[in-house]
């Protein structure tokens, strides 16, 4: 197994929260290495933000992500600025409410952020996205997701956090 | 005829590295005399000499840490204040001293001057302000009056110098003092306040440079330069700090004493665990 | 944790307690743990003015006892290289970490390089020895920060950790061992009381290794510490013949070590007719290359450089024998390849970029396919 993965929104979107929840899920819980990069500088800040994770079942050597086989776009402009790096065939889950795909790709889709707007917490619709990405892959147990969940983040947190990843988890 | 007179001993024999001797200053020069109130308060402070430290940079000015007999650390150029910084703040149990001259301090280490200033860290710096840089030969400082000669302003200096004490209040100094090595008893009492007192404290210590800058500036010698200081100085009394400034070749006074005294937070590293 | 966590956390499990550092790209995060960190733990955190003032008081940290260190990167290790100078010359330990990054100049604020191998080498002006490590990951971070602060204490001298960009930035699993489980070299320290009469000789070395005891200020041992030449009890001495017997002391005492201070890391070499030397992040990429090729039936291997310097001599001068050839692979225009050609007395094949981009294992590959004729 060798996975490359993109996550990818604009800034403040928890984007770079998300690969940390995956990374950490992968590689402390989940069994597997994991590597994760982000663009750093003026393109980090503002306008789209990206993680990139290498999920893989042997030592990663080169780190970065180069095609992704998973594309998580979690807006209109990193879904148009990175589909096309993506393989063709890769697993491609949008957030359906904030990206209208290509014509002829096909997508998994999920309205993360109204679903965390229905919480009354727009801001946790990066674990949603988890949860679903979690479901959708298959390759990392949701204990270990969950266990990420409360390694990661403060406390007082944690139960908000686990109740949007189990509603993206479950999501049909 | 004179004869020399040879003693066994000498007051500061316990305090000074008697097997450094001698030194490498001039005749004339004022640096001894601003080391020996140094080292003199140094007896005086009833501070364990084991935790007195002296740091300096290089110039003339430097030497005074390789003479002194504590832990002394003679550093790069214009680097004292910082390396005193970590000095005190590894082992604040220390008394830390930066000994160093106005070219070392004001011009390539100006910047440490100023933000040790600001940061209010518990260190002591004196000063030692010959006007030039004497151990190369007598080059143009950044407190070298408009118009001096230097040999790296044979037809005159043409710029500003610094007024130290203005620098230092403005940049936040909590206490700024300015002697000469005439004022030899004030000088080791303001040290001796400086000890007792947590902060950044400077003294600027005017001091004669015969050879460097007295020379080739219409001052003849080390003892002129003193008869200078005892005509031309006034203890400074309500004079604005701006109008400090110092030129030797002009028949003005040279304020000194004591310009501010203030309490401001002295730098502490923070923490959590006390 | 990414890289530059790492290593604070390896600082720290070392015992570090003093850091003093200017911010700059891609080191800061080094800086910001240490803001987090050394309130909780007692010790000492201070953002300096510049970098000239940062590594000054990490060595007057050092002096007074503290395991301390300082992080930058290229523009800011230009700037202490001078007290590294002083550094050397008055023997105190010290580490200090250098994120490289695209360089010369401003380069490349935010992306990587490894174009400092030569600066951290021969920076300072002068005759010297230095010691530097290079990370390939998070993980190594932490191990040789620990390693960096252990091998200062042993040689009473600065050593470099030579990061960089991709590592620092990099989030990779990092496990951090109990701290009893970490190794833990101290400093040499003087066995005899102040003396009573006569100043403490601070610069004598030990005959064994050269290495002398180091007192601490406010020990009572009254040393004199100085940038210029000095005798063994630390006092200036303005002579050819003192110089001379003080430098070549300050050389040998880590060139007679070189074997105790070299760490390397080798792949695939017990066969290799072909080696690929490489360092830093670039090694992933090698290694990468080395493991397709090797699939293929080439007799490669990777030997990677784990400790920079000094350099591995005469690890390179055996391989030498019975090795076909050497492929380089760095982010800079030569600067190891050079080494390995002076080691190994023939041209070697360099796979090199300036920087900004970690090569791609294919660039490495592509060279080593050419090497075997395939």
């Amino acid at each position: 197994m060798y996975t490359e993965i993109r996550l990818a929104g604009f800034g403040g979107q928890g984007i770079g929260l998300a690969g940390v929840l995956l990374g950490r899920a992968a590689a402390l819980y989940g069994g597997l290495e994991a590597v994760m990069t982000q663009a750093y500088g003026p393109e980090a800040r503002g306008g789209a933000s990206s993680a990139n994770l290498v999920l893989a079942d042997e030592p990663i050597d080169y780190p970065f992500v180069q095609q992704p086989d998973i594309l998580v776009a979690m807006s209109q402009e990193a879904y148009t600025k990175f589909r096309p790096t993506a393989k063709p065939e890769a697993l491609v889950l949008i957030d359906t409410e904030l990206v209208t795909p290509f014509a002829e790709d096909v997508v998994q889709a999920i309205p993360a952020t109204r679903l965390a707007e229905g919480m009354g917490r727009r801001i946790v619709a990066n674990v949603i996205m988890v949860g679903f990405f979690t479901r959708q892959t298959g390759f990392l147990a949701r204990e270990a997701v969950e266990q990420a969940v409360r390694e990661s983040l403060r406390p007082k947190l944690v139960p908000l956090n686990l109740k949007a990843l189990a509603i993206g988890y479950e999501y049909e | 005829m004179t004869q020399a007179i040879v003693v066994d001993s000498h007051p500061l024999d316990q305090i000074l590295r008697a097997d450094r001797m001698p030194h490498i200053f001039c005749p004339g020069c004022g640096i001894g005399i601003a080391m020996r109130c140094y080292a003199q308060a140094l007896l005086e402070s009833g501070i364990p000499q084991q935790r007195h430290v002296v740091v300096s940079g290089i110039g003339c000015t430097g030497r005074v840490a390789g003479y002194i007999a504590i832990d002394s650390y003679h550093t790069t150029h214009g680097r004292a204040i910082p390396f005193a910084t970590g000095l005190k703040l590894a082992n604040p149990n220390l008394m830390v001293t930066v000994f160093s001259g106005d070219g070392d301090l004001a011009a390539i280490g100006g910047n440490h001057l100023i933000h040790a200033a600001r940061r209010n860290v518990d260190i002591k710096v004196i000063c030692v302000n010959n006007f030039n840089y004497g151990m190369t030969g007598g080059q143009c400082a950044p407190t070298t009056p408009l118009g001096a000669i230097a040999t790296t302003a044979p037809y005159g200096n043409p710029e500003q110098p610094f007024n130290l004490p203005y620098l230092l209040v403005a940049a936040g100094a909590g206490y700024v003092s300015r002697w000469t090595t005439l004022h030899v008893r004030q000088l080791k009492q303001d040290i001796l306040r400086c000890f007792a007192r947590p902060g950044f404290t400077f003294i600027e210590v005017l001091s004669a440079c015969p050879v460097g800058f007295g020379k080739s500036n219409s001052i003849a010698d080390g003892l002129e330069e003193l008869q200078l200081y005892r005509e031309r100085c006034v203890i400074a009394d309500g004079v604005p700090l701006e109008e400090m400034g110092i030129d030797l070749r002009e028949n003005r006074p040279i304020y000194i004493g004591n310009f501010i005294d203030r309490d401001l937070p002295v730098y502490h590293p923070v923490s959590l665990t006390t | 944790m990414h890289g530059d966590e790492a290593c604070a956390e390896g600082a720290i499990a070392a015992g570090c307690r003093f850091f003093a550092g200017y911010p700059i790209t891609p080191s800061t995060e080094i800086a910001e743990r240490f803001a987090q960190r050394m309130p909780e733990l007692g010790g000492v955190f201070i953002q300096m003015e510049d970098e000239l003032a940062s590594i000054a008081a990490v060595l007057g940290a050092s002096a007074a006892g503290a395991r301390a260190m300082t992080a930058t990167s290229g523009p800011g290790l230009s700037l202490m290289l001078e007290n590294l100078g002083l550094g050397v010359m008055l023997e105190l330990p010290c580490v200090i970490v250098d994120i490289q990054r695209g360089a010369p100049s401003t380069g490349l604020p935010t992306m990587v390089g490894q174009a400092d191998v030569m600066q951290a080498r021969w920076g300072s002006h002068g005759n010297y020895s230095i010691i530097a490590y290079a990370p390939w990951s998070p993980q190594e971070a932490f191990d040789l920060t620990v390693l960096c602060f252990n091998m200062a204490d042993r040689f009473r001298t600065p050593v470099v950790l030579l990061g960089d960009e991709v590592i620092g930035h990099m989030m990779e699993r990092v496990v951090i061992p109990p701290a009893e489980q970490l190794p833990r070299w101290e400093r040499k320290r003087p066995t005899t009381p102040p003396p009573t009469a006569g100043p403490y000789r601070a610069f004598e070395p030990d005959p064994d290794d050269l290495v002398p005891p180091l007192p601490h200020a406010g020990e009572g041992y009254r040393v004199h510490f100085t940038g210029l030449t000095h005798d063994e009890r630390g006092y200036p001495d303005m002579s050819g013949e003192a110089h001379h017997v003080l430098v070549t002391r300050l050389n040998e005492k880590i060139d007679r070590h070189v074997e105790e201070i070299t760490r390397l890391e080798d792949y695939g070499l017990e066969d290799a007719r072909i080696v690929v030397v490489s360092f830093g992040c670039t090694a992933r990429s090698a290694r990468r290359a080395v493991r397709e090729a090797r699939a293929r039936g080439i007799p490669v291997g990777l030997l990677r450089l784990v400790s920079l310097w000094p350099f591995p001599e005469a690890v390179l001068r055996e391989l030498a024998q019975r090795v076909d050839t050497f492929i380089v692979a760095e982010m800079n225009l030569g600067q190891v390849r050079l080494e390995v050609e002076r080691c190994s007395g023939r041209p070697a094949v360099g796979v090199h970029h300036a920087g900004g981009e970690m090569i791609h294992p294919e660039q490495i590959l592509q060279a080593i396919l050419r090497s075997a004729g395939r």
